[in-house]
């Protein structure tokens, strides 16, 4: 029965060569980010240092979108391949994208104190990451309310695409519903006119996310696929 | 189309004899909004410019509440078996019991809304609006809604995953429902909101059913 | 005269291997009585010939068609008792049984299924007040409304029938599965041995489902 193992088993073996490398990857990409972040750029003549949180707020968006992308790509491969690294992949992305929406959130409220004077304001980005946080959370609890681990991944899997056609929607009624009731006075959290002094540590802090989310996903996945296989061990050693 | 109709009547005739389900879901609707003045005021000048928002949300909440039972039964006796087996498609069967679901729930929703309107003094013009943007809204209610009660059979804490799975989903319908009857309060157009609407219908009527079904397939498994 | 044929059929549930590797073959007049310990898979073989979960490996044939070529024909020709009795409490015995004849394109001649298993009496009372035994017999005069269609299904997969019924209503089970044979239909029962066994043994095959996944023919 182990024959639909083998393909996994190749995976965690390439998953251990490249740990280390995208690890190392990550650091050193953090360590000059955070160097050109915090020293290397200018404060903003409005903003003053406040601007230094786009730094985190910015990039940790561009993942949350884009895992919920993975995400979504990969359920569609589980469903119609019905390849089991697949599910593991969305199983193992979901808690990281909802991690990075909430760190969204938090440093989106946190610019906002000093921006807007109000930890929260119903912008529309804001709003829609906050809905896409929920899309995350009911991503989660899904995959872990059945007994059955195989029925959760594949039920999230429906999930994950029905909430991938629903987003669009979601994020043009917002923007709608945004337009309407938004006071004009409050501006939104933009970058500012993209200086290369800015788009540096900017796109190194997107690349040292990027390598983080990529390295924390292969760890969990081969936490998952060990944790599958001691399963299927115990299992078949109760037989 | 046959097989639609049978299962239809099956379901209404169920509702009928057995079910204080529906009732209890307008029970419901009208209750939770005639909480809100007690917590907010009774000012007349506010009400209105928040009724419309209220009756939806609220809405969205009582139509929730009779979608666990969508599908659990027939799950838990094994007749989901045999109507998979049946020459009538999960897809066929997911869209019946969308409408079924929505002339027991939906529609009892649309016949107590105005008395809602009465209470929160919405002005006779946003009548209008309430019930064209109700009519074309809680049929998605219905469909999507399916989606999440196919989602969720056999699981763990149906009830509460099943709301956290479909309330965001129902944002847009809340959205544009509620601008369309603010709308008419405050007097201007609201063609694009109920064109959007119709949209939204259009939409789910195509797409639903296909993912209910998918969700149902793997419930059967 | 090819009847069912499974070959190297497996089945995995969750991450567990049910059974592996299964050959089974059952010409038509020809029944199957399936045993095996609790556990051994009984269950999750009569739902993937039901084609109500698909199999892991291997492939089922029906007078000598692949099935997977044609799914809707095959479910056509299945009639599948599970372990539930799908009734609705609240829908009269003839109501029940007609809902399902109708969905199935059967006749709707409800009253002969029913006299079949002596419930005919119990004809406008609600499924509710029924026994556990009551239920079981109607749910089995599906069965019987099938069979006396013209074009009933083929191939009945009976998941332990006999559950709750008295010793009369077994025979009247086994009268029922017995002319299913002799008009060249096939049936698969699990069971744990019992009355009904003995009855249509004259036209019956053994097959043990062991533990470990495979079995033994006898």
């Amino acid at each position: 029965m182990f024959h639909r193992f083998a393909n996994p088993a190749r995976f965690s073996r390439i998953a251990a060569r490249v740990l280390p490398w995208s690890a190392a990857a990550t650091i050193a990409l953090f360590v000059i980010g955070i160097y050109f972040a915090l020293f290397a750029s200018p404060a903003d003549f409005q903003q003053g240092e406040t601007v230094r949180i786009m730094y985190v707020h910015v990039p940790s968006a561009w993942i949350s979108m884009a895992c919920y992308t993975f995400i979504a790509v990969m359920s569609a491969v589980a469903l119609i391949w019905k390849h089991p690294l697949a599910d593991i992949a969305a199983r193992s992305a979901a808690p990281l994208g909802a991690g990075f929406t909430l760190i969204v959130l938090i440093t989106g409220s946190l610019w906002g104190k000093p921006t807007w004077g109000t930890w929260w304001v119903w912008d529309a980005r804001l709003t829609s990451v906050l809905v896409l946080f929920f899309l995350y959370l009911g991503h989660i609890a899904l995959t872990n309310a059945f007994d059955n681990p195989q029925r959760g991944a594949r039920a999230a899997a429906v999930l994950a695409l029905v909430g991938f056609v629903n987003i669009p929607i979601i994020k043009f009624s917002v923007n709608w519903w945004n337009t309407l009731h938004q006071p004009a006075s409050v501006t939104r959290l933009d970058a500012p006119a993209i200086d290369p002094a800015i788009l540096t540590p900017l796109l190194l802090m997107a690349l040292a996310f990027t390598f983080y989310f990529l390295t924390m996903l292969l760890v969990r996945m081969r936490a998952d696929l060990n944790a599958t296989r001691a399963r299927a061990l115990r299992l078949s050693a109760a037989e | 189309m046959i097989g639609l109709i049978l299962l239809v009547k099956r379901e209404l005739g169920l509702a009928l004899r057995g079910g204080t389900d529906a009732v209890m879901a307008v029970v419901f609707f009208v209750l939770a909004a005639v909480l809100f003045p007690f917590g907010v005021g009774a000012d007349p000048a506010m009400l209105p410019r928040i009724g419309g928002g209220i009756i939806w949300v609220v809405a969205l909440l009582a139509a929730m509440l009779s979608l666990e039972r969508m599908f659990s039964s027939d799950h838990e006796d094994g007749s989901l078996d045999l109507l998979y087996l049946s020459p009538v498609g999960l897809g066929t069967l997911a869209l019946a019991k969308a409408l079924a679901h929505w002339l027991t729930t939906g529609v009892l929703l649309l016949i107590a809304a105005p008395i809602l309107a009465l209470l929160y003094n919405l002005p006779a013009s946003a009548f209008g609006a309430l019930i064209v943007s109700m009519l074309l809204g809680t049929p998605i209610l219905s469909l999507v809604g399916g989606i999440g009660a196919a989602l969720t059979l056999g699981a763990r804490r149906g009830g509460v995953l099943l709301a956290l799975l479909i309330l965001p989903l129902y944002i847009p319908v809340l959205i544009f429902g509620a601008g369309a009857i603010d709308g008419a309060v405050a007097g201007r157009p609201i063609g694009p909101q109920l064109m959007v609407l119709s949209g939204f219908l259009l939409a789910a009527l195509a797409l639903a059913p296909w993912a209910t079904a998918a969700a149902l397939r793997q419930a059967i498994e | 005269m090819q009847g069912l044929i499974t070959h190297k059929l497996s089945c995995i549930r969750g991450e567990r291997a049910v059974f592996t590797g299964l050959d089974l073959e059952i010409k038509p007049g020809r029944a199957l009585l399936l045993s095996g310990a609790n556990g051994s898979g009984k269950s999750s073989l009569m739902r993937v010939l039901a084609g109500l979960l698909p199999s892991a490996a291997g492939h089922i044939e029906w007078e000598g068609a692949d099935i997977s070529a044609d799914p809707d024909a095959h479910r056509a020709r299945v009639a599948y008792i599970g372990h539930a009795d799908p009734l609705k409490p609240a829908m009269t015995a003839t109501e029940n049984l007609r809902f399902w004849a109708q969905l199935y394109g059967l006749d709707p001649a409800i009253e002969p299924a029913l006299y079949q298993f002596s419930i005919e009496h119990l004809a406008d009372v609600p499924a509710r007040y029924f026994s556990a035994g009551q239920k079981r017999r109607l749910n089995l005069a599906r069965l019987a409304a099938g069979q006396n269609s013209t074009a009933g299904p083929a191939l009945w997969l009976l998941d332990e029938p006999a559950t709750g019924l008295d010793p009369g209503a077994v025979s009247m089970l086994a009268n029922t599965i017995l002319a299913h044979l002799s008009n060249d239909g096939i049936a698969i029962i699990s069971t744990h041995g019992g009355r009904l066994d003995e009855l249509i043994a004259d036209r019956a095959d053994h097959f043990t489902l062991q533990t470990s996944g495979s079995g033994v023919a006898g």
